[in-house]
């Protein structure tokens, strides 16, 4: 590492003790703690808030599930449970504003928790990165590691469809010099990776294929070096996407905010 | 002058003005069995949504070949409704195109000819949907769902669409040619030249005997006109229904973000009694039950989606799920959702009450109708929800229904079930401890 930026992740807990407010939550997600290829997402993006000198703090062990996966699998009652304690605690700490690597986690506290109580500006993290690259606090490498590499975005249907959020991750994109193309359905008619609505944690009903071949299918087709994501979930089918079409020597599945640490110098 | 004429036009004009209109009244009495929802705030919004939606088509442009040509016969439709109403007020008046001696002579030619080149568009268009469907086979017009009825309809919507406009050519070229004929009490006014129908004049004028030619010209004016009095009767019992519901379907879409799904008050009370946030009040509401089983549980506004659906299947060809060849299918949803809704209003309406109806045949949530493994299969992505060019919403059906075997039933696949007590438990869907979660800290400070 050139610089010697020493990274730090204060605790929420901590820092109302001793009275501080800080300016952002950086919410993890369950995805974001636990999984270990989600993991690298995490200290990757905690490393450029870091390195920005952004006032943040997490929730650390009183983090707890959104809820979401309950919801979308029918369970209101459960998700009502998570959505009312996460809500509780994080206005107990006067929470504002919320960052987080994950677009169910996002669409969860921006959409539905405002009904139960919980009112935050909520935004994910591919917004988050734009801002930072507009205000010109992350300035990329010229000529990095990524000339003349094709780099595609898949779209997140939690960010994409569900949120109207679109161009942000492509902005974080361009700035990194690389050759960015689309595959044959992006934006509102992106093709999802599979995992929505739940189906991450269970198997698919019977078919022809699974959606993430289906998917990187479309990411080989338009000779795509990085699949680029915004979501662990995605990350998880695009990575078993590679997989199932014999690719994964050939493409890598990065998240957005590892490109802009890679391309900074911070891993 | 004999009246019969007219009084046979009145007569097909008050039946068919009856049974239309006994028949809308059992829609919206059937789409009224949904549970109330609140869609309407924001009123400049929603007109908005409306004009761009419905009458701009801007979702249909989507795909920009088959966008246009729908445009052509939307246009059409709506334009040449202008000579609809010439037609009736001839029929009712026994009159002879009455805007010929209200309009100047050149205008009314030019309407007239008008109204001929969409006649002639919505001609090419149809014909070209008719191949779509059934020599290209475009296979969002071949899904399971799309076999019988379905299938005929859809082709008997664009002939009948076809024949009704051969019919007006026919009539304006028959005219054409009586114009020039010299006979008693001849009432084919000047009217000059009509652009299209002209082509055909050559092919009448060889017809020598004046009353054949008024028997043609007869012949296709009351051929359309009863033919349109008996498409209006027959669009209500078929897909083609989204020409008017087109309208207040748009007007009443979801306003909110795509990925909001609605949180069930009943449940929040449960919830913050149980968390000690608020005092039970002792107080039971009328919970009904979690979800939807039948289509009385679902809100009205899922039935006016249902009965709007043309089946075009835009949503099913962009389905995660049906395009990786799972049993699921948006437009089926929809479509279940309305041939239910039928079969309910049919007891209804043969005397039985609401209750005993939704006891007889199979409910919604069926293999008859929609089954578990169609309901399993959704990822919540929003595509059909995206892709539907007048926002039917399919992915809020199927949630109810999610809720309804999840809440009620208690019958969520077995890994689900994991998640859940996961989620309780351990706070994460997955089986780690609690204690775990803040673990990747040592990772950034390595």
């Amino acid at each position: 590492m050139s610089e010697t930026t020493t990274f730090k992740v204060p605790l929420m807990a901590d820092l109302a003790a001793e009275g501080k407010n800080p300016e952002v939550l950086f919410w993890v997600g369950c995805a974001g703690s636990f999984d270990d290829r989600y993991k690298k997402v995490t200290v990757a993006f905690v490393k450029i808030l870091n390195k920005v000198g952004i006032d943040f703090a997490v929730l650390g062990t009183e983090e707890a599930c959104t809820g979401d996966p309950a919801k979308r699998a029918g369970n209101e009652f459960l998700f009502q449970m998570q959505a009312v304690q996460n809500i509780e605690l994080m206005n107990g700490y006067g929470i504002k504003k919320i960052v987080t690597a994950c677009p169910h986690c996002f669409n969860t506290i921006k959409n539905e928790y405002p009904q139960l109580g919980g009112e935050y500006e909520v935004i994910h993290h591919s917004t988050f990165l734009q801002q930072l690259i507009n205000d010109g606090k992350v300035k990329m490498k010229e000529s990095g590691d990524f000339k003349g590499k094709k780099i595609t975005y898949h779209d997140s249907c939690y960010l994409g469809r569900a949120n109207d959020i679109y161009e942000a991750p492509r902005d974080v994109l361009k700035m990194l010099d690389a050759d960015l193309v689309e595959m044959k359905n992006c934006r509102t008619k992106g093709l999802c990776c599979g995992a929505g609505g739940a189906q991450m944690f269970k198997d698919a009903e019977k078919g022809k294929k699974e959606v993430s071949q289906e998917r990187m299918e479309q990411a080989i087709e338009v000779k795509a070096d990085i699949v680029s994501v915004a979501c662990p979930f995605c990350m998880v089918m695009m990575t078993d996407g590679t997989k199932q079409t014999g690719k994964e020597k050939e493409i890598k599945v990065y998240d957005l905010a590892e490109l802009v640490a890679q391309a900074e110098g911070l891993n | 002058m004999s009246f019969l004429p007219q009084l046979i036009f009145l007569i097909a004009l008050g039946i068919t003005g009856y049974l239309v209109s006994r028949r809308v009244s059992r829609i919206s009495q059937n789409i009224l069995l949904g549970k109330p929802l609140a869609r309407k705030d924001k009123p400049v919004k929603r007109l908005q949504t409306m004009a761009l939606i419905a009458m701009g088509q801007k979702k249909m442009f989507t795909r920009p070949l088959a966008g246009l040509m729908h445009f052509v016969i939307y246009a059409g439709f709506v334009l040449i409704n202008i000579e609809v109403l010439e037609i009736v007020i001839d029929g009712i008046a026994g009159t002879h195109r009455i805007f010929a001696y209200v309009l100047p002579s050149s205008f009314y030619a030019f309407l007239i000819s008008f109204f001929e080149f969409l006649a002639v568009g919505v001609m090419l268009s149809c014909v070209l949907f008719l191949i779509r469907r059934n020599v290209m086979k475009l296979p969002r017009f071949w899904k399971p769902e799309m076999k019988g009825w379905p299938a005929l309809d859809a082709n008997l919507i664009l002939i009948i669409e076809i024949v009704l406009m051969v019919f007006i050519l026919t009539m304006n070229a028959a005219d054409q040619v009586l114009q020039t004929r010299d006979f008693a009490d001849n009432h084919y006014t000047q009217t000059g030249v009509f652009a299209f129908s002209q082509l055909l004049v050559p092919m009448l004028s060889s017809i020598e005997s004046n009353s054949t030619l008024v028997f043609i010209e007869r012949f296709g004016w009351w051929a359309h006109i009863l033919g349109i009095f008996a498409f209006a009767f027959y669009v209500t019992y078929s897909k083609h229904l989204h020409i008017a519901l087109a309208f207040p379907n748009t007007y009443f879409s979801n306003l909110e973000p795509k990925g909001k799904f609605e949180n069930m008050p009943s449940v929040t009370k449960e919830v913050k009694i149980a968390m000690g946030l608020i005092e039970d009040d002792g107080v039971v509401d009328e919970v009904g039950k979690f979800g939807a089983k039948d289509v009385n549980d679902l809100a009205w506004k899922n039935l006016m989606d249902a009965y709007a659906c043309t089946e075009c299947g835009r949503c099913t060809s962009q389905c995660p799920a049906n395009i990786t060849g799972k049993k699921l299918s948006p437009r089926k949803v929809m479509m279940d959702t309305r041939d239910r809704l039928e079969e309910v209003g049919q007891y209804i309406q043969s005397g039985k009450s609401k209750e005993e109806a939704f006891e007889m045949g199979s409910a919604l949530y069926s293999d008859e109708y929609v089954s578990r493994e169609e309901l399993m299969a959704c990822t919540t992505c929003n595509a059909c929800v995206d892709a539907c060019p007048i926002n039917i919403d399919p992915l809020s059906i199927i949630m109810q229904m999610r809720q309804y075997i999840a809440m009620e039933e208690a019958d969520a696949p077995q890994s689900w079930n994991m998640v859940f007590s996961n989620i309780e438990n351990n706070l994460a869907p997955w089986q780690f401890s609690p204690s775990d979660r803040a673990n990747w800290i040592q990772d950034v400070e390595k």
